[in-house]
């Protein structure tokens, strides 16, 4: 399907924060298996110099793409979200997330691009603290398939 | 330089613990009825499953958990997870493309299942390993 490329550039309201729960890390850490300590232990974190678990590199996911249905369900851009297939991933770090974050995402509009039927969009998600601390960049491109 | 190769077995329980853990229920990833009814093969591992176990092997290679600067994944061929015992396998390589003046790593990684290569363009940078 073909995407509207004037929503390129376009940039959302932060989303409300997320709270980074310690059991929800180590729900995830255990999920995709990261056995490390620093991810179940506090006094293990600490002793890297943060001030509790540390949530493994992929866990600013289930952040990003509660955030990203903003641009998914935005009825003027017009995603059908059962014809979404995900394509790229990037996670760029300021530092990692730890429990007791509390993170909010600013959705940016990077590309929008139509090819051989399907639509090709990318995201920008810039994850800071409510404080304004940036924390982690994170890039998703997804493909619309086309009909047919 | 080559890093160990790291291997996962991956099983359909493994992808209904990441479904709760991420949020993700998709049912793509636990109904063979609605994969097949997309033109699937059959049930697939959720893509951020895949790169989550990439993950995993780059915070090993590296020897510490907070050592990822930047991460990125193509996903470019599913993993279909089969309702066995055994599941499947995601065998995750990388070589060191560089080591960069301000102390970090550039690795390229290979992930494969049943010999074929599941993602591309992967690449992470980390802190060097001490």
């Amino acid at each position: 399907m073909s995407l509207d490329p004037s929503f390129v550039g376009r940039t959302y309201p932060p989303t409300a924060p997320y709270q980074v729960g310690r059991e929800k890390i180590r729900e995830f850490a255990t999920a995709v298996g990261a056995t490390d300590p620093a991810h179940h232990d506090p006094e293990a974190a600490r002793a890297l110099g943060h001030p509790d678990v540390v949530a493994p590199p992929t866990f600013p996911v289930l952040v990003t793409m509660a955030a990203s249905r903003q641009i998914v369900n935005d009825p003027e851009l017009g995603v059908d979200y059962s014809r979404v297939v995900h394509g790229d991933q990037r996670f760029a770090y300021t530092r990692p997330v730890v429990a007791g974050d509390e993170l909010v995402c600013v959705n940016t509009i990077e590309d929008v691009t139509s090819r051989g039927g399907h639509g090709f969009l990318t995201t920008r998600t810039d994850v800071s603290t409510v404080d304004g601390e940036p924390v982690v960049t994170v890039w998703a491109k997804i493909v619309v398939r086309g009909e047919k | 330089m080559d890093l160990p190769v790291q291997t996962y077995r991956v099983t359909r329980a493994d992808l209904v613990r990441y479904a709760g853990a991420s949020g993700d229920f998709n049912p793509i990833h636990w109904s063979d009825r609605t994969a097949t009814g997309v033109g699937l093969p059959g049930v697939i591992a959720h893509g951020m499953y895949t790169m989550a176990l990439v993950g995993r092997a780059v915070t090993g290679w590296a020897g510490a958990p907070d050592a990822v600067v930047d991460f990125g994944v193509r996903f470019t061929r599913p993993v279909v997870v089969p309702d066995t015992d055994e599941g499947t396998e995601v065998e995750v390589a990388a070589v060191v493309k560089e080591v960069t003046e301000d102390g970090l790593t550039r690795l390229d990684i290979t992930a494969t299942c049943r010999g074929e290569k599941v993602l591309s363009q992967a690449r992470a940078l980390i802190r060097t390993p001490r």
